[in-house]
């Protein structure tokens, strides 16, 4: 985050020692592109806050702990297709969770499309690059997930 | 007429949006009053994800504007046009790595390329790129899950990823965001 606010902070800097004009505009235009998400950006975090109640870490863990490889994963896929977790906690709850034995196949199930696939998002990339797009896109991306978890059970000799 | 047309829709769907907001506030609001469990969770993650992601949007937002303003066409066109051939996917993913702001941000981001002349399958595999190889997260999962791990993660997904674009691209068409008016970001 650090980072982040280090870079806008050149990019600001650099900008407006070239061209006071061109900086106010892109600052007017990032303040634009951030009000007209923000209905939408709202929407998406009040589903993922009632998402979140029902499907609490500890029922995600028990859902992804079975010991049938082939349900767990498609358990993972889906849990991360419609969950947006941020990685401060995916990845401890990951650890925690190889630590428990959850098998690779089943990880690699869930972070992949967690990261991959967005159904709580949706209302917001359809904005940006219309219904169909989206659709596909994201049926595309669960499918590599699908395919991500099964090379990795493979590699693993988790998969007989 | 066009632009007027699609001010009126934006009006019309944004309505609803906030009404539902407003309910869902209100929901949140007398649960807390009342005490009412279920509600304060909810109430609490909202605030949680809230701050969460909205610490990381001033400097997102601010470089992509930054970088619509800056970057002029022949660049974009030059990195990731048509003529960019097998590089522009190599770029896209370079460009992918480095992204810091969570996938909200990378939409307009991805929606700017375009606009720009960017190739529609690269701009795809900008955005499925940003979804799994970023290097402060992919260090971050390396961390708990193993460094062998994130490389079957990337080796398996990036070719996937970019086969699947190319795919994509011909499905809906190369003209496909020109033709449903979605090259309009102001």
């Amino acid at each position: 985050m650090t980072y982040l606010y280090a870079l806008a902070s050149i990019g600001i800097l650099t900008s407006s020692v070239a061209n006071k004009q061109k900086t106010v505009k892109a600052l007017k235009m990032a303040w634009g592109l951030f009000i007209k998400m923000l209905p939408m950006l709202l929407i998406t975090l009040s589903m993922v806050s009632i998402i979140l109640y029902f499907f609490p870490d500890d029922v995600i863990a028990k859902y992804l702990g079975t010991n049938d490889l082939l349900l767990g994963a498609l358990f993972a896929s889906l849990i991360g297709a419609i969950s947006l977790l941020p990685g401060f906690i995916t990845f401890p709850l990951c650890g925690l969770l190889r630590e428990q034995g959850v098998s690779y196949t089943v990880l690699g199930a869930f972070t992949t499309s967690l990261m991959m696939v967005g159904i709580v998002t949706y209302p917001i990339e359809k904005k940006y690059f219309g219904a169909k797009l989206t659709i596909i896109r994201n049926l595309a991306a669960y499918t590599i997930a699908l395919m991500v978890s099964a090379i990795i059970g493979i590699i693993y000799m988790e998969v007989q | 007429m066009i632009k007027g047309n699609e001010h009126h829709t934006k009006k019309q769907s944004a309505k609803p949006m906030v009404v539902l907001l407003s309910f869902y506030a209100g929901y949140l609001v007398i649960s807390k009053i009342m005490a009412f469990e279920p509600g304060i969770k909810m109430g609490d993650h909202l605030i949680f994800f809230a701050i969460d992601m909205f610490k990381l949007f001033p400097p997102a937002f601010v470089l992509v504007g930054l970088f619509m303003i800056w970057v002029n066409k022949e660049t974009v066109e030059k990195f990731f046009g048509e003529a960019s051939g097998i590089m522009g996917y190599v770029a896209a993913i370079a460009l992918a790595c480095t992204t810091l702001y969570p996938f909200v941000v990378v939409l307009p981001m991805g929606a700017a390329l375009s606009k720009k002349g960017a190739r529609l399958s690269i701009v795809l595999t900008y955005l499925g790129a940003t979804a799994i190889c970023r290097i402060p997260m992919t260090i971050f999962e390396a961390s708990y899950l193993g460094i062998k791990f994130s490389m079957i993660r990337y080796a398996v997904s990036l070719p996937l990823i970019i086969l699947s674009s190319v795919i994509i691209e011909k499905i809906v068409g190369k003209d496909y965001m020109a033709t449903n008016h979605l090259l309009d970001l102001e």
